[in-house]
């Protein structure tokens, strides 16, 4: 089974095949210099209205596969069709009808909202962008009712962020992000940065737009309990490969790659009696070497592993 | 927010109030000279030379700072003095400023060819000694107010410059950028709506420390002659010429530096609230 | 087992432009010997700030320290010099950060920051300390030890700067170890490893810990007994079973019942705390969680309720709640 079959499902909305991001460092005055695969030769696809998540550790190349499939990175290699659309060498310029259907959603609440902008002019910003509300007053009333949809006083627009807390920020960065009606949203850790009692809010209002726009996520993520919760498929990057790919309960019940059974053991569990008796299972990083062109092996229905 | 708002937050800082206060004395004595009970600036009288300044009544009414070396009224030179200075400094400040923060902030975002190209050129110009550029300029253009406005902005944006560069750099990354950019923002709206507003603070401390640069500067260029041209005084002017006799009358260096000093500190107090104006978390 | 450490009435305050900060509001517990208590809360909880606070690491001003005494070894630690603190710090409390990063010096070897102390605190002479450095790098599991001390922290993975860090706060054998969200930072695999060596070390060594968290699951497994802050107050202790198992506090049972089921993929909805946490400048008459808690009585908002062992409960644990949860949540499974 080769690497661009996993990325065939039946028209998918999105589909990344064998994507590369390698960056070239030089050494001093030029001398001598390195390659840093972040991202290389990964596939995978997304049907319309899925959840598809992305977990693994920082550095694995998570959160810069989401970025290429934005093109707010060029990858080094490898294609990224939307809708059956190949935008891998869309100049910028055309790309702007593809950016209106899909859009990002940070993890830092406070690093993601710019300090000078009112919540509400950032958020009135892609409508302004793309001439959709070219009246002050339609385009007043479409904030608001934007506002409302995430849950936010839209009283508020007038104020600054530094004036929200974080789980209001990421209701404004979501309300930004929805503002276009995409069909896509690359959420890249979303509820990481949030304290406990607010992910959960976080988490059921992407689940009610979802419902109700039938939006896909690229969920990217390292709280699997969330992963499991939320994701339909699941694939796990390690070194910038996805070693292990399928549908949710397979990877958490039967997972076959000894990086994910790792990764998997190690989550705390939230019970004092299960938590006691977990036995993380150890991982030998430099026992392992795949090939680069080491094919993925289908396990089961959809489930494939970097084996 | 409006001008009503700037000046009510104006009103509640003592710092800004002074600041703005002292500013706003000094521009309006020097621009209202010419309808003060004052002697023309360049007006000598040869029998009142070097006259100290006095509290006593009858020579108030003639010379309260005392005259200069050829007995010209020091009061008069001060505000007259002022108005090139003053305008000169502004007009260099912005000037500079506006090309700095302009191409720091293209320097930055653009990155690539036109980084490379922008900083070599603030290198070069680092690099250039002042004084060739402003005999230069002198040279090819001849002395005059303008000339020496440009020569002073040409050594001022490159500071602006750098500062704005790295602060749009680190920009670049940050995450609300990212943003404008995954939904097809224009490079021109993210640098004016994005990167702008988030750099004023930085260039705005620059500014208020280069204004104080640029008057000295404008000192040491008019005493060499390549900037106001005698016998019309600026501060500068008036310093430099003074320093000759520090020892026998040193009114005549004092006043104009106690006039800078002044300005500048106002300034600097003003700069400090306008920093703290800008900046949403602290209004 | 006794008391190791007695904190009484603690109030901390920060003078801030926007308004005085209730950020610790007369927190009272206390800490046997050889017990390992979770303090487990969201930010601006005060579970970090109390705890700076009693080692005096918060800046003054803003911060003050109101009223409180906070017992340690039979000393009030908030009477102590700086200096006298200083020699607390690090010899009989070691404490362990988020960030190993900014706890360590870039430019010192991580080998003259082990020994440093042990000079400091024990005595001992340079060669020996270096010996008791070397072996204090393996306990912690660092392979190579001599060759490690030798290095700089940017040498270190983050996973083995924490071990770093952990070997830095255990050098004096100390009597108390705080670690603030020590592994938050890091990658579950590395937390696994950490939570494991702390376990072992513990164990071997006998010292009290105090570990400060916002993860349900990592207080699951290390902690004895668990301590729940929410708007700066104590809403409820007890025992590491009792609270997952038997919450009478309303906020605590919101934290365990917004997190996913684990081992199951239920589509349940997840229970989620409405409203946003509380404007410690502006703190809410009475129960600082009355606004956001379905279960709150009139009560809840007018008067701010006791830390009292909770009716019918295992000992050890106590709630501060007018309301009897374990009776409105059958209530409420009998309505439906």
């Amino acid at each position: 089974m080769t690497a661009p079959a996993i990325a065939q499902g039946p028209a998918p909305l999105l589909a990344v095949e064998n994507l590369k991001r390698h960056y070239v460092t030089r050494g001093f005055l030029g001398r001598g210099s390195y390659t840093v695969k972040a991202v290389d030769g990964i596939s995978f696809a997304i049907a319309r209205g899925e959840t598809f998540g992305l977990v693994g550790e920082s550095g694995s190349g998570k959160s810069t596969t989401g970025r290429l499939v934005l093109r707010l990175e060029e990858p080094s290699a490898g294609r990224v069709r939307f809708d059956g659309a190949d935008i891998t060498a869309l100049p910028q310029s055309a790309l702007k009808p593809v950016r209106r259907r899909m859009q990002i959603v940070f993890q830092d609440p406070y690093a993601a909202l710019n300090p000078r902008m009112t919540v509400g002019d950032f958020v009135a910003e892609p409508l302004i962008v793309h001439g959709l509300a070219p009246a002050r007053s339609e385009r007043e009333d479409r904030v608001a009712a934007l506002f409302r949809k995430v849950g936010l006083d839209p009283r508020f627009a007038g104020r600054y962020p530094h004036q929200f807390s974080g789980g209001q920020r990421q209701r404004v960065g979501i309300a930004r992000a929805i503002a276009l009606e995409p069909d896509l949203i690359v959420a890249d850790e979303p509820i990481t940065a949030l304290d406990v009692s607010i992910q959960a809010q976080i988490v059921n209002l992407f689940q009610d737009l979802q419902e109700e726009h039938g939006l896909a996520y690229l969920f990217i993520a390292h709280d699997l309990s969330m992963v499991r919760y939320l994701c339909r498929r699941v694939a796990v990057m390690w070194r910038g490969r996805i070693v292990e790919l399928g549908p949710t309960d397979a990877i958490f019940e039967d997972a076959r790659h000894p990086y994910t059974r790792s990764l998997l053991s190690s989550v705390p569990i939230p019970d004092p009696d299960q938590e006691r008796g977990r036995q993380p299972l150890p991982f030998d990083p430099d026992a392992l070497r795949h090939a680069p062109d080491q094919p993925m092996v289908e396990v089961g229905a959809g489930h494939f592993v970097l084996a | 927010m409006g001008a009503r708002g700037f000046f009510r937050a104006l009103a509640a800082s003592k710092a800004g109030m002074i600041g703005a206060g002292l500013v706003a004395l000094f521009v309006l004595l020097c621009a209202a000279a010419p309808l003060l009970p004052v002697p023309e600036p360049t007006q000598s009288n040869l029998r009142a030379r070097l006259m100290p300044p006095t509290l006593s009544w009858d020579a108030i009414g003639a010379h309260p700072l005392g005259t200069d070396n050829i007995g010209r009224d020091m009061l008069s030179r001060i505000l007259y003095g002022g108005q090139l200075t003053l305008a000169i400094g502004a007009a260099a400040v912005v000037l500079g400023g506006f090309v700095g923060v302009l191409l720091g902030i293209l320097a930055g975002f653009r990155g690539g060819i036109t980084d490379r190209i922008l900083m070599r050129l603030v290198d070069i110009q680092l690099a250039f000694p002042l004084m060739l550029l402003a005999l230069i300029v002198a040279a090819a253009l001849g002395p005059s107010v303008r000339n020496l406005i440009i020569v002073l902005a040409l050594t001022s944006w490159t500071r602006y410059a750098r500062i704005v560069r790295g602060q749009t750099l680190a920009l670049r990354e940050r995450e609300f950028v990212q943003s404008a950019r995954a939904i097809a923002a224009s490079p021109w709206r993210i640098m004016t709506r994005h990167i702008l507003p988030n750099v004023m603070t930085p260039a705005l401390v620059v500014a208020t420390l280069e204004l104080a640069r640029v008057i000295i500067l404008e000192a040491a260029l008019s005493f060499l002659g390549l900037g106001v041209q005698p016998p019309w005084p600026s501060w500068g002017r008036m310093l430099a010429e003074g320093r000759t006799y520090m020892a026998s009358a040193w009114w005549i260096a004092a006043f104009p530096g106690l006039a800078i000093m002044l300005t500048v500190l106002s300034v600097n107090l003003l700069g400090d609230w306008l920093r703290d104006y800008f900046d949403p978390k602290l209004r | 087992m006794s008391a190791l450490l007695d904190v009484r009435g603690l109030r901390v305050r920060f003078d801030t432009p926007g308004g005085t900060v209730h950020a610790v509001n007369d927190v009272s517990y206390t800490l046997a010997d050889g017990e390992t208590l979770g303090v487990v809360g969201e930010s601006g909880s005060g579970k970090s700030v109390h705890v700076l606070a009693m080692l005096g690491l918060i800046p003054r001003p803003p911060g003050r320290i109101e009223a409180g005494e906070v017992i340690f070894a039979g000393r009030d630690l908030l009477r102590l010099s700086e200096a006298e603190l200083r020699d607390v710090r690090g010899g009989e409390i070691g404490i362990i950060f988020q960030d190993p990063m900014t706890a360590l010096n870039p430019v010192l070897t991580v080998g003259r920051q082990i020994a440093e102390p042990l000079m400091r605190h024990r005595g001992l002479s340079r060669a020996r300390a270096w010996a008791r450095a070397a072996e204090l790098l393996e306990l912690v599991g660092i392979a190579d030890p001599g060759r490690r001390l030798a290095q700089y922290p940017h040498q270190f993975s983050g996973g083995m700067r924490q071990r770093v860090m952990i070997a830095i706060a255990i050098a004096c054998d100390p009597k108390l170890l705080i670690a603030d969200e020590p592994t938050t930072a890091l990658d579950v695999t590395v937390q696994a490893q950490i939570l494991r060596l702390v376990r072992d070390l513990k164990a071997r060594m006998g010292m009290s810990v105090i570990w400060i968290t916002h993860d349900m699951g990592v207080v699951a497994g290390i902690a004895d007994a668990v301590q729940v802050m929410y708007g700066g107050r104590i809403v409820e202790r007890g025992p590491v079973r009792a609270i997952f198992k038997d919450p009478r506090n309303a906020y605590t049972w919101g934290l365990l019942r917004a997190l996913p089921d684990h081992g199951r993929r239920s589509h349940r909805r997840l229970h989620q705390i409405e409203g946003q946490p509380p404007d410690l400048t502006l703190p809410p008459e009475g129960d600082p969680f009355a606004p956001r808690n379905p279960f709150a009585t009139p009560r809840c908002f007018t008067e701010t309720p006791p830390l009292v062992p909770a009716a019918d409960a295992a000992p050890g644990h106590l709630v501060a709640a007018w309301y009897d949860l374990p009776r409105l949540l059958a209530e409420r499974e009998g309505a439906r």
